[in-house]
């Protein structure tokens, strides 16, 4: 186990690192970065919208019920609700999510261009197919998801408001007044930064087993849910480690 | 010319080249054949790069390539065109994307020189009308030729093809070996085919190289191996009672030729 650990983990280095080359044609390498930001960015922003507003909204009605004393301001559960969102649920669970989404889209795409030769028929051609098939993927990745994280934080806290209003717990003007105490900048950094850790890791690891597919199609899928297994693990201990040094 | 020289290749304990030494020569069509698990296709791969050898030399002519680094590899691999088995086309381009990647990536000159380029070779395998298609909406005897299309398209000095006829119907196959044949004529290329396909080591094939458990077992002509008194390659050749008639047919047919008899009776051509 300690060795495909070590194997896995040089393998994967070995990848990052064979990106690294002088592109044959940088237009082309452009065009596939714009085409991997549009997949990634765009294709997820259906599922970031939902999730995104569910989470809010449910994170208001949950504060609101365990907050019952009424010498709490009812403004304190806005304040509350932003800041969950901002330092865990739009960061971590969106990624959660984009890692089920998205790694398993650029596993499987891998994975297939791998069986299907296609990955070979570019390295005859003379490419340096970790260069321009992983290297555009993972770019795509650091540049769309902390954006859609920070739709997902917007989206959310307003998500929150319309549940709040809507259920009659808190009105419109209280929220503001919550979403306007002790907003500490530092949070939203702590967001980006865990927001581009975990695109890295997502774009980064479903490249890795995809890229590396050997077999037929039954490991192409056996390749994505391990993407995806990993990924989580991976997002869910880099959390830790980030809370842990950075709050 | 491609020379091998002793090439060895295995994963782990399993030897899969044991010492190849083989000439793939300028401007024919060269095949490998054998049958499967005999290492043509790991052999194939070393040849173009796919796969590095554990040790002997690959000399592309007289360039050893076993020895050049990355640059000098990526030199040599701009010059070969490969066909693969599955076609290996891409998936979300269209057949004219497919054909025109090659050029956008390496290619100079301007987009109607381009496209101009990728015309010329759709014709040449006739297949201009489904320019615009998708791969999953055309026949995999189509996909060849789109595949053969998108390898010629740079003007290549080496073509490769890995079973060209697996999956096709008898009709379509000759027409993929007539076109491959044709091909290396016209372009003055050194192909290089590894095929199961007995058509197409009778019909096509100027050189072959028979593959047995890892070793070269025997390399000659397509002529020559009417005549072969290899046991081995004969019945892999000649497996069936039809395909034994049809040799003894052609060995009849060739004893005719004043110049075959005095081949095999010993004298001069």
């Amino acid at each position: 186990m300690e060795f495909r650990f070590f194997y896995h983990f040089g393998a994967y280095l070995l990848m990052l690192k064979g990106m690294f080359s002088k592109p044959e044609n940088p237009k082309m390498y452009w065009k596939q970065l714009m085409q991997q930001s549009v997949d990634i960015g765009i294709g997820s922003l259906g599922i970031v919208f939902i999730i995104s507003l569910f989470m809010g909204g449910v994170t208001t009605l949950q504060t609101a019920y365990q907050l019952v004393s009424p010498i709490i301001p009812k403004a304190t559960i806005a304040q509350i609700v932003r800041d969950t969102i901002i330092l865990e649920f739009a960061p971590t669970l969106t990624s959660i999510v984009l890692a089920g989404v998205v790694g398993s889209k650029i596993a499987s795409e891998l994975g297939n261009m791998r069986i299907s030769e296609q990955i070979d028929a570019l390295e005859i051609m003379g490419i340096n197919t970790r260069g321009y098939l992983v290297m555009p993927k993972i770019l795509g990745a650091l540049l769309t998801i902390p954006c859609l994280v920070v739709i997902a934080g917007f989206l959310g806290i307003w998500g929150g408001k319309m549940a709040g209003v809507m259920a009659g717990i808190i009105s419109n003007d209280e929220f503001i007044q919550g979403l306007r105490q002790e907003l500490k900048v530092y949070n939203i950094f702590f967001a980006l930064s865990k927001s581009y850790t975990f695109a890295f890791i997502i774009s980064s690891v479903s490249a890795y087993y995809g890229y590396n597919v050997q077999g037929g199609a039954l490991e192409i899928g056996k390749a994505s849910t391990t993407a995806v297994v990993v990924s989580c693990v991976l997002i869910l201990f880099s959390d830790y480690a980030l809370s842990a040094i950075l709050l | 010319m491609i020379e091998l020289r002793d090439i060895k290749k295995g994963f782990g304990d399993k030897e899969i080249l044991k010492g190849v030494s083989a000439t793939m020569e300028s401007g024919k069509v060269n095949l490998i054949i054998g049958s499967s698990g005999s290492g043509k296709t790991v052999m194939m791969k070393c040849i173009v790069g796919l796969m590095t050898v554990n040790s002997g030399t690959i000399l592309y002519n007289d360039q050893d390539f076993t020895a050049m680094d990355e640059h000098e590899k990526k030199a040599i691999r701009q010059e070969i065109g490969m066909l693969f088995q599955g076609s290996a086309l891409f998936d979300s381009m269209t057949v004219e994307q497919n054909v025109m990647f090659p050029l956008d990536m390496f290619g100079k000159g301007s987009y109607k020189e381009k496209k101009k380029r990728v015309m010329e070779c759709l014709d040449r395998v006739n297949l201009k009308d489904a320019a615009k298609r998708f791969p999953a909406e055309i026949s995999g005897g189509m996909k060849k030729r789109v595949g053969i299309a998108r390898a010629i398209v740079l003007n290549p000095k080496y073509l490769f093809c890995d079973e060209p006829n697996s999956g096709l119907d008898p009709q379509t196959s000759l027409l993929i070996d007539k076109l491959i044949k044709e091909l290396t004529i016209e372009y003055a290329i050194t192909t290089v085919i590894n095929t199961h396909d007995m058509n197409t080591v009778m019909e096509s094939g100027d050189h072959i190289i028979y593959m047995y458990q890892g070793v070269k077992q025997w390399e000659g002509s397509n002529e020559e191996i009417i005549f072969s008194k290899d046991e081995k390659l004969n019945d892999f050749i000649f497996a069936s009672e039809f395909l034994r008639d049809a040799k003894e047919m052609r060995q009849m047919e060739m004893f005719r030729d004043k110049n075959w008899r005095n081949r095999l009776q010993g004298g001069k051509p």
